[in-house]
């Protein structure tokens, strides 16, 4: 074929810029891809009632299960524990002008607008994007979806979409839960070093605490939410390879997802504090 | 070649299909057909394109150029919903078998019941059982795909695949990876159900003993290009260089260039 050839004899610097080029199209496409998938999931959960082919409530609530109800427990203590290193941190520093008593502000703040999204999220792409990556790929593997494909089954409506909504709505519920656990850590640890009681310190919480700043965290919540679904699923569906291939595409899910959850966090923090 | 076919008499119509995987060409211009109510088998080595051809006449993928008429509706240029609509007459066994890991083998071979008919849950499994006696597999209804044998999951595919009483049921590979007596019983059934049930049956196949039992006409794929359509006898006897050596095992011999050897080396 002439166009290796070609290839051969092009200087290193014109391949660098082939390759540049071949990737942000590879970029292009993959975002396209992804697009795709966002706008025919929310059209079989719109329409599909409608076609008689809906979006099954008894799978949504199966992927709410294992996304969200599953992770409850490790959600819980991960949040807990991140609001007792939030107070000793706190404490420590404020010691220095002798404020130790406003580390209730700080935690309140920072629990709710950024580690409860963030450390959750981060969790979830782990545990559930993960899962959902590898659940896909061994199915194109296996030729299922394409068996889905030919019974004139979309495999977006029937597995992408209920990953979809169940993640959409189950990250912002374990925001909510991580918010709790995230202020309770914070109260216990903060009641024992400053001899402040727990209801005291929660009620300090409350005080501080608008409903604007839960609100930025749900928002976040949403959008980290979004991303590990796409993430999981686009990787998935593009697996090719065997078993390797699964493996691959898993890791990229993983990395890709926690990647885009960390500068998105940066950019809404940004955005909604200006 | 292809032809052969009187009016509204074929089921399946190639016509000119060149397909490309990237930039590769790996089908050269197919041209065939498969009538109502046969049992056609498409045979080939390994990259000879049968695998590629069904994926094509499956609409998984779409071609380069050329029509593929199925049922009388070209699924090249077809709208989604007909697609969607033309799907319930055709009936797909993949060559793994492609059953839901996730559901036991009588939601496996309800799944297509539950989405495309409406019927109440009763209806549903009398209807699924029924297939599974078909196949003999009466009694794994509530058994796992992991927990069956190689022979067991294609019959279950299989039961999948008649669920809906299709018209045109395709098979991928079914001998492959099964013991001489499974594959005989896969053979016996396939065409049990032609029988049965009239049904128009395109097996993909590279194992000729199962070829020459079931098939009424064999389509001989070699390399993207179809090498001859015929009866059993008709392929037996044909003088095709390539055909032979597939028949009688034997290793094909290309001739050898000198100065292409020397060009593939040096470039």
């Amino acid at each position: 074929m002439s166009g290796i050839t070609d290839r051969q004899r092009f200087p290193s610097w014109r391949k660098f810029v082939e390759l540049i080029g071949y990737r942000t199209l590879r970029g292009v496409a993959e975002l396209g891809y992804v697009s795709m998938l966002l706008l025919e999931s929310a059209y079989w959960a719109v329409w599909g009632k409608h076609q008689h082919q809906s979006v099954r409530l008894s799978a949504i609530f199966q992927e709410a299960m294992r996304i969200g109800v599953l992770a409850i427990p490790i959600v819980s203590l991960l949040v807990f524990t991140v609001g007792i290193m939030l107070a000793i941190q706190g404490i420590e520093t404020l010691k220095t002008f002798g404020a130790q008593a406003t580390v209730v502000i700080g935690i309140a703040l920072s629990i709710t607008r950024e580690f409860s999204p963030l450390i959750i999220s981060i969790l979830v792409a782990g545990r559930s994007g993960s899962a959902i990556t590898a659940r896909i790929g061994s199915m194109m593997e296996s030729q299922e979806i394409d068996a889905l494909r030919v019974m004139g089954i979309s495999p977006i409506r029937f597995l992408a979409a209920p990953i979809l909504i169940a993640m959409l709505v189950m990250v912002p519920v374990l925001t909510v839960i991580g918010d709790l656990m995230g202020l309770l850590g914070g109260a216990l640890y903060t009641s024992l070093a400053l001899h402040m009681s727990v209801a005291n310190y929660l009620q300090r919480s409350l005080d501080v605490l608008s409903v604007d700043d839960i609100r930025q965290g749900l928002i976040k919540a949403v959008v980290f939410a979004l991303i590990i679904a796409l993430v999981g699923l686009s990787n998935g569906f593009q697996v090719r390879g065997g078993a390797e291939g699964v493996g691959r595409a898993t890791t990229r899910s993983v990395v890709m997802s926690i990647s885009f959850i960390i500068i998105a966090d940066m950019i809404f923090t940004f955005l909604m504090n200006r | 070649m292809g032809g052969g076919c009187q009016v509204n008499n074929c089921v399946i119509e190639v016509d000119n299909l060149v397909a490309h995987y990237g930039q590769r060409e790996v089908l050269h211009g197919i041209n065939f057909s498969v009538r109502q109510g046969e049992i056609m088998v498409i045979m080939g080595g390994s990259g000879s394109g049968k695998s590629t051809l069904l994926r094509f006449l499956l609409g998984l993928n779409r071609p380069s150029s050329g029509s593929i008429r199925i049922l009388d509706k070209d699924i090249t240029r077809i709208k989604a919903q007909e697609m969607h609509d033309l799907r319930k007459d055709m009936g797909v066994a993949f060559q793994g078998g492609a059953l839901f890991g996730s559901m036991s083998v009588g939601e496996n071979v309800r799944l297509p019941l539950r989405e495309h008919a409406r019927l109440d849950e009763n209806t549903m499994r009398i209807m699924s059982r029924m297939k599974l006696e078909v196949v003999n597999l009466s009694g794994f209804e509530s058994f796992m795909p992991a927990e069956l044998s190689g022979g067991m999951v294609k019959r279950a595919a299989l039961a999948r695949a008649i669920v809906m009483d299709p018209k045109l049921l395709f098979f991928d590979e079914p001998s492959a990876g099964l013991d001489p007596v499974a594959a005989a019983e896969l053979d016996e059934l396939i065409l049990k159900l032609r029988d049965a049930m009239n049904m128009t049956i395109v097996v993909v196949t590279h194992e000729l003993e199962s070829a020459f039992k079931i098939a009424d006409r064999i389509t001989v794929l070699d390399q993207g290009d179809i090498l001859c359509i015929g009866s059993v006898e008709e392929v037996k006897q044909s003088d095709n260089q390539r055909i032979q050596d597939l028949l009688n095992r034997r290793p094909r011999d290309e001739p050898m260039d000198a100065d292409d050897y020397l060009h593939r080396l040096t470039h």
